[in-house]
């Protein structure tokens, strides 16, 4: 078997240390994630699973254990830095954008995603027409809009752009936290179908945090049920497929 | 005539204060007290740099180093001190008036006879109240044009969008961290700036004189944009200059009615407060439309 893009070793997490309410989250985990595996991951709230995403991410620390990208101990490095490797979509579609700045130039700051960012001047206009072939190939009608404030744009739009955002420079590993579930079904499909679409095409690892059943068993090839902070459930490929939600659903109890 | 004219300068000299609030108060979009210690450390360390024979330009962009260096406390507590930004602004302008007592040596100090930026001999020719005027012209606008190029760079973007979304920005991987150290030092330079220019202007340094700085920055803010709507950025830069000096113009007028000038303050807070709720004016009793129609007949 190849080398694991992203490994994760014996990872806990713990909060209130120290105090009656201390609470374990995340129960020594051990995950390797292949070049080009697409995750869904599974849970009930209170899972888990925010919290190992957040940890991948480097928004939190784990209380132990290591994190390694490509055999490299990201453990420690800050989210800031991490952005170099790992791009993110968040559920809530305010958290992705920039509401007070155009779609043309969030996307030119997720261009530079990761890279130093000095006093060159920024040259909007020059990245313009690639911006818009992007742009015409999402569902949405974004083409028109690039000179639009974000703010002023739909929940789904904003969602689109800031799926566009994360994509636009190859992750290394892209980070989806249920970012399809504050949308109506209609968008909530477009976009899913967008992510399965570039995931293929770019040939990306993605882990997507879903609620859907439906969804985790239609898209990806490795399935992840977390509870109570610990992997119950590793399924891929063939074995993946002929899960079905009542068998997932096992998985889900006390 | 020449009331106008220097009210004119005041407003463009004020205004550079308003640029710097600018960056602070609407690009990182959190109200940055440190300003009412800026000011008067600007001030006072031009003032005591010209009193002891140093070169006015030197004078003048020391004030701004000053400036910029209470931008970094401020800018320190708040970041990597997790104090709340009011309460870092308040902390840092408190200290400052300790030290701006120490650097003056007494509560003000004057610049009789002093060479500064605004009696060189060629301004000397000019119309009383204009040397104030070109000074603010050319300082408001190379601020302008440099804030303008700034906010068009990579980096400039990445403060931007600091302030506009800091979890985003840092999934982006911006360290917004240091973007808003680097607002709050370019923001209080500029003060720092101001302080040292008006203290050139008004002849004196006072460590009383950054009460109510805050005030009239806003107000050139709010002003500008009551009075030019919806702009793009660097539009919105010249619209606080503008602001400056029409707020500079209804105090003046304010004052020609006949107010006391111990009453400035409480007049800079009513005309601010007023032009803060505008809007919500606007929407309750549809002033635009009055305006344009004229109020009808029954």
């Amino acid at each position: 078997m190849s080398e694991a893009l992203l490994e994760l070793k014996n990872i806990s997490t713990r909060v209130n240390l120290g105090t009656k309410e201390e609470k374990t989250i995340l129960q020594d985990i051990n995950l390797k994630i292949m070049p080009g595996d697409f995750i869904t991951l599974l849970g009930t709230n209170g899972a888990g699973k925010s919290t190992l995403l957040n940890v991948i991410n480097g928004t939190l620390q784990p209380t132990s254990g290591q994190v390694l990208l490509q055999g490299r101990d990201l453990t420690g490095m800050s989210e800031v830095k991490r952005a170099k490797f790992i791009a993110q979509v968040f559920q809530d579609p305010k958290l992705g954008t920039a509401p007070r700045m155009t779609v043309a130039e969030n996307l030119l700051l997720a261009t530079k995603r990761g890279q130093r960012r000095g006093l060159r001047m920024r040259h909007l206009r020059g990245q313009m027409a690639a911006f818009k072939e992007r742009v015409a190939q999402l569902p949405n009608g974004l083409e028109e809009r690039l000179q639009t404030f974000v703010g002023d744009l739909s929940g789904g739009q904003r969602q689109t752009l800031s799926f566009l955002m994360a994509t636009i420079q190859r992750p290394e590993l892209l980070l989806l936290d249920e970012h399809t579930a504050a949308l109506d079904p209609n968008t909530s499909r477009d976009l899913l179908q967008l992510t399965d679409d570039v995931v293929a095409q770019e040939k990306l690892t993605c882990i997507m945090i879903t609620h859907q059943l439906k969804d985790a068993l239609k898209y990806g090839n490795r399935l992840l049920v977390l509870n109570a902070g610990q992997v119950v459930l590793d399924v891929r490929d063939e074995a993946k497929q002929q899960l079905t939600e009542k068998e997932i659903l096992r998985y889900f109890a006390d | 005539m020449s009331m106008v004219t220097s009210t004119i300068g005041q407003g463009l000299l004020w205004g550079i204060l308003g640029l710097g609030l600018f960056l602070t108060f609407r690009i990182l979009d959190f109200p940055d007290m440190t300003v009412e210690g800026t000011f008067p450390f600007g001030a006072c360390v031009c003032v005591e740099a010209l009193v002891h024979g140093v070169n006015p330009f030197l004078a003048t962009l020391l004030a701004c180093g000053a400036g910029m260096v209470t931008g970094l406390v401020t800018g320190l507590l708040y970041t990597k001190g997790r104090i709340p930004i009011l309460l870092a602004g308040i902390l840092t302008m408190t200290g400052v008036y300790s030290i701006n007592l120490r650097l003056l040596g007494r509560a003000n100090v004057g610049l009789l006879n002093r060479a500064t930026l605004l009696n060189l001999p060629r301004l000397q020719q000019l119309p009383q109240g204009f040397a104030s005027v070109i000074v603010g012209l050319v300082v408001a606008v190379v601020a302008i044009v440099g804030l303008a190029l700034f906010l068009n760079t990579d980096l400039g973007q990445a403060f931007i969008a600091t302030g506009d979304n800091e979890k985003m920005a840092r999934s982006l991987g911006i360290n917004t961290d240091i973007m808003k150290i680097l607002g709050l030092m370019l923001a209080n330079g500029l003060i720092g700036l101001a302080g040292g220019l008006l203290a050139q202007n008004g002849g004196y340094a006072d460590v009383n004189m950054g009460i109510g700085t805050i005030v009239i920055g806003l107000a050139a803010i709010i002003i500008g944009e009551v009075a030019y709507g919806e702009l793009s950025l660097t539009t919105r830069l010249v619209a606080v200059v503008v602001g400056s000096i029409l707020y500079r113009l209804i105090l003046l007028a304010v004052l020609q009615l006949g107010f006391n000038t111990n009453d400035f303050k409480l007049l800079s807070a009513v005309i601010l407060a007023v032009c803060l709720m505008l809007p919500l004016l606007q929407a309750k009793f549809h002033v635009k439309q009055l305006l344009h129609k004229g109020v009808e007949r029954p």
